[in-house]
């Protein structure tokens, strides 16, 4: 049900995103979303693609330290407190978010929320019970093809 | 134990390893013997060395016992630049069939010598060296150290040879192909720079190459500062024994002392070499056991004598018997130079406690640079250390938490504090032959 999260170090510097993304680029892998994090002087990309095992291969050939994560990703309606339901559902249970980011899919009315839990595995059994719908890797790139 | 560290495929045992084994006092007698020829050698053919013992009213003939030595002045590697590039020759250049020189990083470079009776001996410390790592007739001897004027490369090659080992004369770079034939070859002994060696490690694992799945059982390394830490990884990454082992152009090159199967401390070849422990402020000899700068004499050098050569190495001498039976007196590892030594806001700082302070972090010592630099007249130390897979992770806090416990270990250590940069993976230049640990930039342009 986890969906299989590539993170990148780089350092925070003009030039450095570029790279690895032409990497994969040029293996004709497509991104389906992504998300930076950076401080003054590192930053930490983040990408889910469908080939996971594949561009991680081809990044840590090309010299790069690759980490795999397993992350959350629910589907919700696209419209004003959509991510606001999902949080509200979530309250109250616990489940530690390390952080999170959002798309919007090109067709359709959703939004797709990835979510990185402490416990993902407990994050799914909750986000179940109270009505919420997370989506694997079939899925999602189900939705976005 | 003799036999068994001799042997070699067939049983035979290489001559020159019985002066490893001689009885005390027969040593002291042969150092006395050689000590007392070295000094009117230099005397009678060097004109800094003749002045030096002018001034002071001595003659060779003050030599009488081996604690006499302490009457001579020292040498120190400026005497070697400032008679660049001939001045400290005894013999004359008919005799001498060889030379070498240092880098010259900075001003000129100094220059050795060597006549055929010096390669000789060079040859045989070197096969000694070659025979302490547990090296022996048969072994395949892959020789990384660079050929060229850098002592380092030809100085193995005659050992090895001097041993009845086969070498490749490789020389340094070229990792793909240092690699290819390490697996083709079946190479069973290598030698290099320990800091070219882990870079050899991880060009083999991008490759696909299990070194620990090859023959490939002796790492022979010298010409830097290394970690026991370094050691280890070495050792369990690579799946052979690692060895430390000395020396330094000035006296001969490779081949001053080495370690033995015990890997306590490096038997010095002092036969050869007579070894004394000083206070680096004070000059004044210190007893044995106690931690100083290493001063070399040649005792058997014709080309070019040292008298009392000040190596900047800080050690100290090992005077217990070694396991391995081994007469010779053992030196603790060379942990730092005062030479690496840099001062930074009043402290003194060796690169090998960074080291220390990363390796207690990570397990592992990670790739490293330290960059001084001066900022409106203030010193500034940064310390960047690569990324590594162990260390790395996808939550920022994780990181600035990795990050801040290898500055906190190094300001533990140093008692400065300083600025930690952590950089991507294979962006600091790796080194073919000495690594370049600290970059000085306090004088550039300010």
């Amino acid at each position: 049900m986890t969906l299989q999260q590539l993170s990148l170090f780089l350092e925070n510097r003009p030039g450095r995103l570029g790279a690895p993304l032409e990497t994969i680029a040029n293996a004709g892998i497509n991104i389906l979303t992504l998300s930076l994090a950076d401080t003054a002087q590192f930053g930490i990309l983040r990408l889910i693609v469908r080939e996971w095992d594949r561009a991680k291969q081809l990044l840590e050939d090309a010299g790069w330290v690759v980490n795999l994560t397993e992350v959350v990703a629910v589907g919700v309606d696209d419209r004003p407190g959509g991510l606001a339901a999902v949080l509200a559902a979530l309250e109250g249970a616990e489940l530690n978010i390390e952080y999170m980011y959002a798309f919007t899919l090109r067709r359709g009315d959703k939004a797709i929320l990835v979510f990185r839990f402490e416990d993902p595995v407990r994050a799914i059994q909750v986000m179940k019970e109270r009505g919420l719908h997370p989506v694997d890797a079939e899925e999602l790139f189900n939705l976005t093809t | 134990m003799l036999k068994e560290l001799w042997n070699d495929a067939e049983g035979g045992f290489h001559p020159a390893g019985a002066a490893d084994f001689l009885p005390e006092s027969a040593l002291r007698q042969v150092q006395l013997t050689r000590l007392r020829a070295v000094v009117s050698r230099a005397y009678d053919h060097v004109a800094l060395f003749r002045q030096r013992m002018d001034e002071r009213g001595l003659t060779p003939s003050a030599i009488q016992s081996l604690d006499d030595i302490r009457q001579l002045p020292f040498t120190v590697k400026t005497d070697l630049r400032d008679t660049y590039p001939f001045g400290l020759f005894a013999s004359p250049l008919g005799e001498v069939v060889r030379l070498h020189a240092s880098s010259g990083t900075t001003g000129k470079p100094i220059v050795v010598a060597y006549t055929r009776e010096d390669i000789a001996v060079w040859s045989e410390v070197m096969a000694r060296t070659f025979a302490c790592c547990g090296m022996h007739r048969g072994d395949i001897l892959q020789n990384a150290f660079g050929y060229g004027l850098f002592t380092g490369g030809l100085g193995a090659h005659y050992g090895a040879e001097e041993l009845g080992a086969t070498v490749v004369p490789v020389s340094g770079g070229n990792t793909d192909r240092q690699i290819m034939l390490i697996r083709d070859f079946a190479v069973s002994a290598l030698c290099c720079t320990p800091s070219y060696f882990t870079h050899l490690i991880e060009r083999a694992g991008e490759l696909g190459v299990d070194l620990r799945a090859l023959p490939l059982r002796i790492g022979i390394f010298g010409a830097e500062p290394w970690t026991d830490g370094m050691r280890d990884h070495i050792e369990a990454a690579a799946g052979i024994r690692a060895y430390d082992i000395y020396g330094l152009s000035e006296i001969i090159g490779p081949g001053v002392a080495s370690e033995c199967a015990v890997q306590e401390g490096l038997h010095l070849f002092e036969d050869h070499f007579y070894p004394e422990i000083i206070d680096p402020e004070t000059g004044e000899v210190l007893p044995d056991g106690a931690e100083g700068e290493l001063v070399l004499t040649t005792l058997s050098k014709k080309a070019m004598p040292m008298i009392r050569y000040r190596t900047r190495d800080i050690t100290s001498l090992i005077t217990e018997p070694c396991d391995c039976g081994r007469t010779l007196r053992r030196m603790r590892r060379i942990g730092r130079r005062s030479d690496d030594m840099f001062i930074i806001r009043g402290v003194n700082v060796y690169p090998s406690q960074v080291e220390a302070a990363l390796l207690a972090v990570e397990g592992t010592l990670p790739h490293y640079q330290i960059i001084l630099t001066r900022d409106q007249g203030l010193d500034q130390m940064a310390v960047e250390v690569e990324v590594t897979p162990e260390v790395f992770s996808d939550k920022v806090r994780a990181l600035e938490d990795v990050r801040a416990r290898l500055a906190k270990a190094i300001e533990h250590i140093l008692g400065i504090r300083v600025i930690l940069r952590l950089v991507e993976p294979r962006t600091i230049a790796r080194s073919e032959g000495k690594a370049k640990r600290v970059i000085d930039r306090r004088h550039e342009g300010t």
